[in-house]
Parts: C-alpha cells; sequence; structure tokens
C-alpha cells in the first residue's frame, strides 16, 4: 500500500523525527515509512541571507520520492525562506505529495529562550499536521485554534492546537476516501 | 469566497513568483503568474485580479510602475502592490503617486503580508455585500413574486384576489419567511387601492412610544424633539393599503387605539387634539398564534375579531415542498443576473438535498441558502457540493432512530457521525467505532465517503 514516508534533510535528532510520524498517525490513516537521511543541496544555500531556500529543496524532495510515496515529509533543521519572506516554518505543495517543516525556528533556544523539549514535540507535531494538510488540499483554517490557522511568528503557533478543527479534519477524512 | 478573488504575481525571477504564489494558494487564493508585463496585461485582460503584486524591477520591457499602470488601466479596482529589493523614498513615493496600494520590501515579513492581503480581501467582502445589501433593497419592492403549484398555496391566492377590491381587514398568519408581505403585497397591487400607497410598519421593531408616533404622527411640540407636525403611517396610507407586520407584538394600550382606528377609521396624532380621517385598508401579519394569546389575556378579543375578518393561514415550505425546485429554480435565475453571476440553473442532486432539508426559516432560507451558494459558486451550475453546509447542519446524524435503510448504509452513517463527533480524528474515531485504524481506513475506502 503506498505510504507516507518521513526524511531528515540535514541532521535531524531521531526523537523530532518520531514525533513527527506519531503526530501523522493520529490523524491519517497511511503506513508510514522512513527514508534514509537526505543531505541539504548546496543550491538552497542563500550567503546573503544566511538561510536556505525552501524551493530548492522542495524540488530536492520531489526528485527522491520513492515510487509508493503517497506524500513525502521533510524534516529539516535548516532556516527556511522564500524570496519575498523573511522566513517560513515550513512549505508543502497544495494537493500535491511534498511537504517540509522546518524545526529551526520552533526551538525556545531561536528567541534566546531556555530549550524547553516538550514544547518543541508540542510544535512540531502542529506544523507536520498544518504542512500535511496542505498536501491534502486544506488551505488556511479562520478557527483560531484549528492545527490549519495561519502561523506567521511562534506566537501564533502556540495559539492553536495539535488538533485539526472539525471541519477540516472532516475534510481530511473525505480527501481519504476518495485516495 | 476566495478562489473567487484571484491574485497575481509579477516578477522576472521565476522563484520569487513560484514560491509567492505556492504560499498564497495555502492561503485558499487563486493565484496565477506572470515573468514580465505584456504577460500581466494579458492574463489581466481575462482575469478580474483583486490584488496584484508587481516587482519593481523587471529587465527589458515594461518595469514595475509601467506593468502597474497599466494593469490599473484593465483593472481599475485591483490593488497593486509594489514589491522591490532596494528601497528608496522616491520610488516609494512614485509608486504611491501612480496607485499603488503599498510598497513592500523584500524579504518581507509574512505577518504583514498575510495581514495587508486580508485587510485588502475585508474591504473587497465589505464592499461585494454592500452591493448585495443594495440590490436586496430594490427587490422589496417588487410584486406578485409568489410561485407555488401547491394546491393550497394556490386557494390562497385565489382568494387573495378575491379580496383584492374589498375593504375588509385581513390577518396573514404564517411562520417567518412563509411570505406574509407578499401575499399582503399581491392583495393590494390586484386591487382598486393599487396606486395608491401600500405602507409598511414592522411592529415588533419598535417601542411603544415611538410604534405610536410611526402609527398616528405627532404634533409639533408634543414631546422634546418633536419641532414640527409629522404624518404617521396612517396617515402616509391614505386611500391605499397598511401593512401592520407582527401585530402580536402589540402593548395593551396600542391594541385599544389600534382597536378605534378599525372602528372609527379615524384617530389623535400624539399630542393633537383634532380628529384625522383616513380611507386605509388593513392587513395585518403575524407568526404568533393570535387566538392562543387571546386565551391567555395576551391580546384583546375584540381587536382579534376586527383583524381577523378574513383570515390567510400560510403553509410552512416542508408543507409544500413540492414548490422547492420551483423556487430555487426562480431564485437562481433573479438572483444570478443581480450579482451578475453566470449561474444557469441547479443540479438534481443538489435539488435533492434542498428537498431534503427541513427550512426552519422557510422561503426566506432558501432565497438566502441559494444566494450564498451562487456567490460561492464556481460552475455555471448549483451543485451538491454548492450546499454541502447546509447538510452539516441539518440534525439528521445526530438524532437516534433507526432508519428503515439496508444494513450496509447503516454503518456507512454509524462511520460518518463517529467521525463528525471526532472531528474527523481517525485514532479516535476508530476507539469509539471499536474497530481498528486500518480497518475504518477500508471501510472509509468501501463506502467512498467523499461527499
Amino acid at each position: 500500500m503506498n505510504a507516507l514516508y518521513v526524511v531528515a534533510i540535514g541532521s535531524v535528532p531521531e526523537r523530532a523525527l518520531q514525533w513527527a510520524e506519531e503526530a501523522a498517525a493520529e490523524w491519517l490513516p497511511l503506513p508510514l515509512r522512513r527514508l534514509q537521511a537526505l543531505a541539504i543541496p548546496e543550491t538552497a544555500y542563500d550567503t546573503k541571507r544566511r538561510q536556505y531556500q525552501s524551493v530548492e529543496i522542495m524540488k530536492m524532495l520531489a526528485q527522491s520520492a520513492p515510487r509508493d510515496a503517497i506524500r513525502v515529509l521533510g524534516i529539516t533543521e535548516a532556516d527556511l525562506a522564500i524570496p519575498a519572506l523573511s522566513f517560513l516554518f515550513g512549505q508543502a505543495q497544495l494537493n500535491g505529495p511534498i511537504a517540509l517543516v522546518s524545526l529551526c525556528r520552533l526551538h525556545q533556544e531561536f528567541y534566546g529562550l531556555p530549550a524547553d523539549l516538550d514544547l518543541l514535540r508540542e510544535r512540531t507535531g502542529k506544523e507536520v499536521l498544518h504542512e500535511l494538510g496542505h498536501t491534502f488540499g486544506l488551505t488556511h483554517c479562520s478557527e483560531r485554534e484549528c492545527a490549519m490557522s495561519l502561523a506567521t511568528h511562534i506566537e501564533g503557533v502556540d495559539a492553536k492546537s495539535d488538533r485539526y478543527c472539525a471541519r477540516c479534519g472532516l475534510q481530511l477524512v473525505e480527501r481519504f476516501a476518495s485516495l | 469566497m476566495k478562489k473567487n478573488w484571484p491574485i497575481l504575481v509579477v516578477d522576472d525571477e521565476e522563484v520569487m513568483c513560484e514560491s509567492m504564489a505556492a504560499w498564497l494558494r495555502e492561503d485558499g487564493y487563486r493565484v496565477d503568474t506572470a515573468p514580465n508585463g505584456q504577460k500581466a496585461l494579458d492574463l489581466a485582460k481575462s482575469t478580474d485580479y483583486v490584488v496584484c503584486f508587481i516587482d519593481l524591477k523587471m529587465p527589458g520591457g515594461m518595469d514595475g510602475i509601467e506593468t502597474m499602470m497599466e494593469v490599473r488601466r484593465i483593472r481599475p479596482e485591483a490593488s497593486v502592490i509594489i514589491i522591490t529589493a532596494y528601497a528608496t523614498v522616491d520610488t516609494a513615493i512614485q509608486a504611491m503617486k501612480e496607485g499603488a496600494l503599498e510598497y513592500i520590501v523584500k524579504p518581507c515579513n509574512p505577518q504583514e503580508i498575510s495581514m495587508l492581503v486580508s485587510r485588502i480581501m475585508k474591504f473587497k467582502k465589505l464592499e461585494s455585500e454592500n452591493a448585495i445589501l443594495r440590490k436586496r433593497l430594490t427587490r422589496q419592492y417588487r410584486h406578485h413574486d409568489i410561485i407555488t403549484k401547491n394546491p393550497r398555496m394556490e386557494e390562497i391566492l385565489a382568494l387573495t384576489q378575491e379580496i383584492a377590491s374589498l375593504r375588509s381587514t385581513a390577518l396573514i398568519r404564517g411562520e417567518s419567511g412563509t411570505g406574509k408581505e407578499l401575499v399582503a403585497r399581491a392583495i393590494h397591487f390586484s386591487g382598486n387601492r393599487s396606486e395608491k400607497p401600500f405602507v409598511v410598519v414592522s411592529c415588533a421593531a419598535l417601542t411603544e412610544t415611538l410604534l405610536e408616533s410611526e402609527l398616528f404622527g405627532y404634533e409639533k411640540g408634543a414631546f422634546t424633539g418633536a419641532n414640527g407636525q409629522v404624518k404617521g403611517k396612517f396617515e402616509l396610507a391614505d386611500g391605499g393599503t397598511i401593512f401592520l407586520d407582527e401585530i402580536g407584538d402589540i402593548s395593551p394600550k396600542l391594541q385599544a387605539d389600534l382597536l378605534r382606528v378599525l372602528q372609527e377609521r379615524r384617530f389623535y396624532r400624539v399630542g393633537g387634539n383634532q380628529e384625522v380621517e383616513v380611507d386605509v385598508r388593513i392587513i395585518a401579519a403575524t407568526n404568533k398564534n393570535l387566538a392562543e394569546e387571546v386565551r391567555q389575556g395576551r391580546f384583546r378579543e375584540d381587536l382579534f375579531y376586527r383583524l381577523n375578518v378574513i383570515e390567510i393561514p400560510l403553509p410552512p415550505l416542508r408543507e409544500r415542498r413540492e414548490d422547492i425546485p420551483l423556487l430555487a429554480e426562480h431564485f437562481v435565475q433573479r438572483i444570478s443576473s443581480e450579482l451578475d453571476k453566470d449561474v444557469g440553473g441547479i443540479s438534481a442532486a443538489a435539488l435533492k438535498v434542498l428537498m431534503a432539508y427541513d427550512w426552519p426559516g422557510n422561503v426566506r432560507e432558501l432565497e438566502n441558502v441559494i444566494e450564498r451558494a451562487i456567490v460561492t459558486c464556481r460552475n455555471g451550475t448549483l451543485d451538491e457540493q454548492d450546499f454541502s453546509w447546509l447538510q452539516q447542519q441539518s440534525p439528521s446524524t445526530q438524532n437516534w432512530e433507526v432508519p428503515d435503510v439496508p444494513l450496509d448504509e447503516l454503518e456507512r452513517r454509524a462511520i460518518v457521525a463517529a467521525l463528525e463527533r471526532k472531528h474527523g480524528n481517525v485514532k479516535e474515531a476508530s476507539a469509539a467505532l471499536g474497530i481498528d485504524r486500518s480497518t475504518l481506513y477500508d471501510k472509509l475506502k468501501r463506502y467512498a465517503i467523499a461527499h
């Protein structure tokens, strides 16, 4: 059966990959498989901004997708950006197979605060659900607490829950049934 | 809704275009991209963009400002946001002068762009709502808008024709949204008073004193702020018809005043001592059971009998379901032309959804539902999914009553209900159903739980 593949991009702690898998398993009735870690493509690094161009990493993910992959979820510690925006928590293809989540700005340390693994785990789960939701056609939700609500800063991530709202959840189920 | 408000991103750099477009699409918008000004213009000719992001510097051909000016010539309503990598005060001023709404420097904070876009969209939404409301206002002045093949309604229509030229008071009873005012208009405009005014007073909307001066008018100095003589609705309706909506809600004092007008066709303005005589036909309406209100002592019996000379009971929509397709088709034709939307009809599957619904808000609710569907519809025909939100509201899946359906169907409904209760959480839903996740997954597939 077609599976959801989780893959580390660059060095990512095993526990973070497991958090991502746990979050996905709670909502998506798909077999989970792990892909061997991929290196961050050199072309992705933007020396001026000292960030990584998300589009390049998405391209690489698309190329590395196994045949039986229904979705590929990349997890990275790299700080992602696109030309127009100063940063991204993650990116996904709307209705497409590729999703990408960056842990960089989910760390408390990024904001000069002491590390908090529980919080990091929570945030990771939320962003994984958010980006995977996009790959199943969900767009941003106006329910503040829904995992699909748009967060443009870390407080926004913390304000949402690690659940889809009723409407988004049902839409997801419908998408699954018609896959 | 967002899909009806397309966005255009113009930039010579493909990565910039595509990544920006992808980010906006995640927000639910329809986004097109153009690598240069010429392509942007071609696109703008066929699509009414609400927002255009245009890069300031594009090599060869038109630059950002020129592109903006040309786009705005074709689409004057479009909001243009100029994007640039290098900000200078001069270019910013020039961009704003030429009509840019905003000028942003990339890379931009996601929050800033997201707020900017939602601010524009909010404004557009208000604009379009305003247009809809305006149209609704003008629609209120139409009559003979009653569409039916229901025998009871046909009888009522025949009755309105018979009584149209009488002066007898009529009382129209019916749930809200059944068309009481429409019937009153039909009576007025079919009779010999049709050239005279038809005046509507909603009795529930006003307090006792306000309603009193509204109905009877007042003299100069009757109360603070009464700077001159003002005619009341009874006087304004002289020779015509006054429609007293929600008559069941008026106070005992007004009931007494009204009784006097009904008996004598004469009254005093508030603060006045000269009697005013009028020739007015009174049609009253209520969604209450007035006979019951009389029994409870809340409504005067003598007034009730005065009003109830001709009684017109309107059935709720759920008791005239055969009219739903006719009404739906009628509303689709009318509303789509009023909203300038190219929606020509309604599918059989969608009609089935409408037929199954209970319509607590009656014809008015049906009209609003069709309007909402037309506003959000993307095709030329209203389909089942345009009304999917209606099904979600209907409580049918929540009431536990074993319906007379095959076992398969029961199982399918149980699964849908469990998923609804668990808000789509597969793990929790499967636990609630007592099956494991993969079994639930198989069943979802088998029953193709889609729309």
